[in-house]
């Protein structure tokens, strides 16, 4: 069967010999017009006079655009807010589009787009959230508050009380593609757009809104991104609606790629945090109660930012059953880039808070962090799956609260918690215990260079919160010669979803992936399709493609069941072909002959995913199906007179459920992993006094190059499968594994603590300046 | 002007303009779109090509590699290491096999990349792939498959040679052609590896005007051994200089192998290194470390400076219309010389600071100290109160403790997104420490450290 093997992705072969074409490699017509912003060079002021003399009598330009220019709606905004996408007035961030310019290159375009004169009077800006809880500026009449017990008391009576503070930068995206997009003008003011987008139903709507007409006049499709990670979940809307405002005013042709630096200071990236947080524990360490404020910085607009913070505060938890906890989480407005959805989508914030917590519970009564984090876990449910006798309510079953599930702070029963098995494993297979105590004698024996060690859990909950979006489209085609044709409404940004779809679909009929043929997300397609993001891409168009080769394959296997006078329900489809009866019948024969007995070939599929329900302004129910685990053990050595650091080695144990392909998947567990080690170390975003971003480039922000990976690097998935029937019971995978990286700070805070027996304190990122810092602390 | 070179095994004449970058004339005139744009300035890699001539083949940033700088040479892009009948290169086939690609916008880049290295026999993978970031894999998969790969025959359709080609009038053949040209265009913008240059044009979006290429002028790019010196000539790239160093000078050298990456030490020149007056470009510190000579030439006026003379201010250095940095000079020996370069990120980043050390110790009394640094001025420069208050004292750690403080009479440094004033001041002291200890026979290099 086609699942579970670990063929390579299916593109593998055009990315090598570089034909596998992106939206700014699609060929165009030579009339194809190309498009930049003129950008807000003030952080918040009002709009006093805009001078585009200079701009339209640069070379090439064909025409200007502002946003009292624009035909219809202004609006790029994912959320219920509008987002305008040239200002209008006022500026509120450096970096903020005020006029489109449509000119005939790209290299035309972006000098045109400096020339412009704007005169905007200044305005008090506001940059940290401090300055923001100040002002009182802020998305939502006031903080969200998710708890359970009375936090304050149950700190109030512990033995030991510890507050602090960890703060946390925000991570820019890097996808190596930057922003793209491409309009056709069609016939009857239609619009074709090319989009490197996650989420190409939004960029329809916004592109119908922008013209004024419906989203039936409007065809999106994305063959694959460069690269997403979340950051092109909603920053994609201005540039295809760029495109589709001037293809539409000029009738050509029209590009928008962002220059990198441009494409740095205008999108928004992951939304830094500063936790601070009250814990009360005992002398093992157990903890009895836990009090966050997030604060969390969204900047100028909405966007995403709300079930981004909703997110942090849901895994403010992480793997731990706190008996009381109380999470206040204010989502301040600021002038700087619009945060967005990143990779854990706010998970990874929430969850280096509570990791915080537990390694500074942990250092002040001198114990190994890890024991503390594995006293305080969830209870095991490991081994009350189904089949194993030990399930709550069985005949043999132990009471009931002993073994039932322990509950969130947001009212969830963690039913499927297998940490402490993954943990026990990876401690041994990692041979944590040994090289702990190596760390312990280098660490006695050197002055300058110290090691650290540290292992760090991941509970990770599958499933947009936002209930709705939680649904999924597939329309599948088998042609007369046996053919597959696929699409669903998922998009392919590297994460391997559209190979592991097909290896579905062709587990479904018995064939091999080759003979199904992956084709691009296009909204004629399948419609009304939610964004490829919070990990559930191959969870939900898994199993909408399931269903529709499920239709088709039930009408083909009554067909040949009537036939051959059997009953369709033992007709099985494997190895190429049909078995009926003590027949086996090539595929292609079957389907050819169905086509000429007038059988449908072709079906939709839907899926919807089942259970969940959730409050967000209450912070109650079930806004996951499932949870995902990992754990990783990582060591570091840290240089005490710089601060300069690296990753020695890493060994992580993940669970992807039953893996629809353990190859893609572990290299999303290696992908990701790098990627959270790199926004707690090397990733450092710096504005200046004015809010101008200095990092808006590869040359200053420094994303994991490839010396970076840890020296020792051993990953390996955890064997079992989803409790949940999700598609073949696999788990999902694409932001679980970043928050590994987790592990990659508390080693370094460990190897900082060598120094001194001050409490590390240390921030995120952890670059060498901020490390060298924290040796300050400990040795104080 | 009209140029000459070889592209995938087929001869190209065009006329082209001097601040065309081969990669747009790639992606926008020859369609040729395999080779991608991920920044522009040549810290991604995703464009890479292979570019070879008599001298070897190299990987070079496309973005940055205006083509008057490939006349007379051979290029292959990605579309081109697939053989007549579509085989793929050796490394091809390991990325694929071993899951090398994710969004496979990285790909492109990263396959030139590891077939130049093939090519060239390289096993040094980190090094060879230090300029290709990837965004997805985290790495390991792509040097599973250079690995893998190592061991296969490198195909025989790989191989070009140079193409002759006529002079250009804009790209002297050698110094004296240079000077005589330079003397009369004294305004020139003259261009050596434009890894500076090319970022004038694609971030600053500057126009050059009249401009010279050096890179053909043989005679600026040799290096000469006079017995107790090295006479670099300006052409020298930092490729080229490394395994140099890396005989003499292994500290000077470990910081070149992290000077920005292959692609980028494969055109950058010390001569450029030198004339842009960067504070924070890498060489000046080490050469005035090691009291290093600077030749600078007018037409055919010499004349010879130490190098810190050179560097007169942020932004202004000593050299006059139509003079041309010629050579450096530089000892051939100082065994007591240590480069420590800080940066944010240990492969292709600028540094933050850059501490260079030069002590000699005669009976346990200092008796002789250079030291300079990058990063901590508007100019790389000694750090004289520093070098004051060690000569004639014992070489002790008390000794070190005493002179720390005078770092801050030497120096003033800035804050900015690499580093905080406070921070280079407190981490070239620390250099100093460190040297200390790394002099004692103590490990003190977290590079150095394998699990
Ligand atoms: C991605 C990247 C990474 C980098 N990493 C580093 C790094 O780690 N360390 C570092 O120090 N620098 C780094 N740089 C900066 C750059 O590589 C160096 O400054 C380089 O040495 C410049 O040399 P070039 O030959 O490319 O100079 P060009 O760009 O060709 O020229 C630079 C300047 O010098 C002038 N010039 C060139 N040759 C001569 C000559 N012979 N006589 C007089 N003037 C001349 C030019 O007119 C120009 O003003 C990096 C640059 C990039 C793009
Ligand atoms: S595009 Fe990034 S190095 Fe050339
Ligand atoms: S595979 Fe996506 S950047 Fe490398």
């Amino acid at each position: 069967m086609s699942v579970a093997k670990s063929l390579p992705h299916d593109a593998a072969p055009l990315h090598v010999t570089g034909t596998a074409r992106y939206v700014d490699d699609i060929p165009l017509p030579a009339n194809t017009l190309h498009l930049a912003f003129g950008l807000s060079e003030v952080a918040h002021g009002e709009i006093v006079s805009v001078d585009l003399d200079a701009v339209w009598a640069a070379p090439g330009v064909i025409t200007v655009l502002t946003a009292a220019d624009l035909p219809h709606e202004n609006d790029v905004s994912p959320a219920p807010l509008p987002e305008p996408m040239l200002a209008v007035d006022t500026v509120h961030y450096v970096g903020q589009p005020i006029f489109l310019v449509v000119a005939t290159s790209h290299l035309a375009a972006r000098k045109a787009a400096k020339l412009g004169r704007i005169d905007i009077k200044p305005l008090p800006a506001l940059f940290s959230v401090d300055e923001a809880m100040a002002a009182d500026s802020r998305f939502e009449d006031g903080p969200r508050i998710y708890s359970k017990g009375d936090a304050a008391q149950a700190i109030s009576q512990s033995p030991h009380i510890l507050e602090g503070s960890i703060e946390m930068g925000g991570q820019e995206h890097f996808y190596l593609e930057g922003q793209a997009a491409a309009a056709m003008p069609q016939e009857g003011g239609d619009m074709i757009v090319y989009s490197s987008t996650q989420h190409p139903t939004e960029i329809q709507h916004k592109v119908a809104h922008a013209l004024g007409t419906h989203m039936n006049a409007v065809r999106v499709e994305t063959r694959r991104m460069g690269g997403g990670f979340g950051g092109k979940e909603s920053q994609g809307n201005a540039l295809a609606v760029s495109c589709a405002v001037a293809a539409s005013i000029t009738g050509k042709p029209c590009k928008m790629r962002y220059d990198r630096d441009d494409d740095m200071i205008i999108t928004g990236k992951r939304h830094d945090f500063r936790i601070d947080y009250r814990v009360g524990f005992d002398d093992e360490g157990r903890i009895s109660g836990v009090e966050f404020l997030q604060l969390c910085r969204c900047g100028w607009s909405i966007d995403l930012s709300l079930p981004v913070a909703d997110r942090a505060m849901l895994h403010a938890d992480n793997a731990y059953a706190i008996p009381n906890m109380r999470v206040e989480s204010h989502r301040l407005k600021t002038n700087t880039q619009s945060a967005t959805a990143y990779r854990g989508f706010g998970g990874p914030q929430g969850m280096l808070g509570i990791e915080r917590v537990l390694d500074h519970v942990a250092h002040a009564i001198g114990r190994d962090p890890m024991e503390v984090r594995r006293l305080n876990y969830y209870r095991d449910m490991g081994d009350t799956g189904p089949g194993t006798g030990q399930r709550f309510g069985g005949k043999h079953s132990p009471n009931a609260e002993d073994i039932g599930p322990e509950t969130t702070h947001y009212g969830m029963p963690v039913e499927d918690f297998v940490l402490h098995g993954m943990t026990e494993a990876l401690v041994e297979k990692s041979d944590y215990f040994r090289r702990k105590a190596a760390v312990s004698e280098w660490n006695a024996s050197h002055a300058t260079l110290k090691k650290g060690i540290a292992l760090s859990p991941v509970k990770f909950g599958i499933s947009f919160t936002l209930t709705h979006l939680n649904q999924a489209g597939a329309l599948v085609h088998v042609y007369q010669d046996g053919s597959i044709h696929m699409n669903h409404g998922g998009t392919e940004m590297g994460q391997g979803l559209f190979q592991k779809v097909a290896q579905v679909a062709a587990a479904r009929f018995g064939v091999g992936a080759e003979q199904v043929k992956i084709t691009a997300t296009d909204t004629a397609k399948v419609p009304n399709t939610s964004a490829t993001a919070a990990s559930s891409g191959s969870d939900l168009n898994g199993m909408a493609v399931q269903a529709a080769c499920d239709t088709i394959r039930a009408r083909l296997a009554s067909f040949v069941a009537e036939r051959a006078g059997t009953d369709p329900a033992d007709v099985r489809f494997e190895d190429g072909a049909v078995h009926v009866g003590n027949q086996a019948l090539p595929f292609e024969d079957v389907v050819s002959d169905a086509y000429l007995a007038r059988i449908s070939l072709s079906s939709t599929g839907f899926y919807a995913t089942p259970k969940v329900a959730w409050d967000r302004i209450k912070g109650e129910g079930r806004p996951f199906f499932y949870f995902s685990y990992g754990v990783a053990v990582t060591e570091v050595v840290v240089d005490t007179l710089t601060g300069e650091n690296r990753i020695l080695r890493a060994d992580i144990l993940h669970d992807c459920g039953a893996s629809l392909n353990p190859a893609i998947d572990i290299g999303q567990i290696e992908g990701g992993y790098v990627q959270g080690a790199g926004w707690l170390t090397t990733e450092e975003l710096i504005w200046d006094s004015e809010g101008r971003l200095r990092t808006h480039a590869p040359s200053t922000y420094k994303i994991p190059a490839c010396s970076d990976r840890p020296d020792i690097f051993n990953v390996s998935l955890w064997d079992g499968e989803n409790r949940e029937k999700t598609v073949y019971r696999s788990k999902a995978v694409g932001e679980p594994p970043f928050m590994l990286g987790i592990s990659a700070h508390c080693a370094l805070s460990d190897a900082v603590a060598a120094c001194g027996a001050g409490y590390p304190d240390l921030n995120a990122p952890a670059t060498a300046e901020e490390v060298l810092a924290s040796i300050g602390r400990a040795r104080s | 002007m009209q140029i000459k070179f070889s592209l995938n095994g087929e001869t190209v004449e065009l006329e082209a303009a001097a601040s065309r970058t081969l990669l747009d004339w790639l992606r926008d005139d020859r369609g040729l779109t395999g080779t991608k744009e991920g920044c522009n300035e040549g810290d991604c890699g995703a464009c890479t090509v292979m570019v070879q001539d008599e001298t070897g083949v190299r990987a070079l940033n496309a973005c940055i590699l205006f083509l008057p700088q490939i006349h007379g040479k051979s290029v292959r892009t990605v579309e081109g290491l697939t053989g007549p009948g579509a085989e793929l290169h050796p490394v091809q086939a390991e990325m694929v096999r071993h899951h090398g690609s994710q969004c496979g916008f990285c790909t492109p880049g990263f396959v030139v990349s590891m077939a130049v290295g093939h090519t060239n026999g390289r096993c040094d993978h980190d090094d060879v792939l230090a300029g290709n970031l990837c965004r997805c894999t985290g790495y390991a998969p792509i040097i599973r498959a250079a690995e893998a790969a190592e061991d296969a025959p490198v195909p025989d359709w790989i191989s070009d040679g140079p193409v002759p080609c006529d002079p250009l009038k804009t790209a002297p053949e050698s110094a004296d052609e240079l000077a005589e040209w330079y003397a009369a265009h004294p305004d020139a913008t003259l261009v050596s590896g434009a890894t500076d240059v090319g970022l004038w044009v694609t971030k600053g979006l500057r126009d050059l005007g009249e401009v010279a290429f050096l890179n053909r002028c043989r005679d600026l790019q040799q290096i000469e051994d006079t017995g107790d010196t090295l006479r670099i000539g300006a052409g020298v790239t930092m490729a080229t200089l490394l395994p140099v160093l890396r005989d003499h000078h292994p500290s000077y050298a470990e910081m070149v192998r992290r000077y920005g990456s292959e692609q980028v030490r494969q055109a950058a020149t010390i001569g450029g290194n030198i004339a842009n007056g960067s504070p924070i470009g890498d060489n000046p510190p080490a050469l005035i470390a090691l009291g290093a000579e600077l030749h600078l030439r007018q037409d055919n006026n010499r004349r010879q400076i130490p190098i810190e003379d050179f560097f007169l201010d942020y932004g202004k250095q000593d050299r006059q219309p139509g003079e041309f940095v010629e050579a450096v000079t530089l000892a051939k020996s100082a065994p007591n010389l240590r480069c420590y370069k800080l940066s944010k990120r240990f492969d292709q980043d600028i540094s933050a600071v850059l501490g260079c050390f030069d002590i000699g110790v005669a009976d346990g009394v200092v008796a002789s100290a250079r030291i300079a640094f990058g990063g901590m001025a508007g100019v790389p420069t000694l750090a004289h109160s520093v070098i004051e208050g060690l000569l004639g004292e014992a070489w002790s750690f008390e000794t070190i403790e005493a002179v720390l403080p005078r770092f801050s009479d030497d120096f003033t440094p800035m804050s900015d997104m690499r580093a905080s004033a406070d921070y280079r001041l407190k981490s070239a002291q620390n250099m100093l420490v460190r040297y200390w200890h790394e002099m004692a026979g103590e490990q003190v290099n977290v590079l150095e450290v394998r699990p």
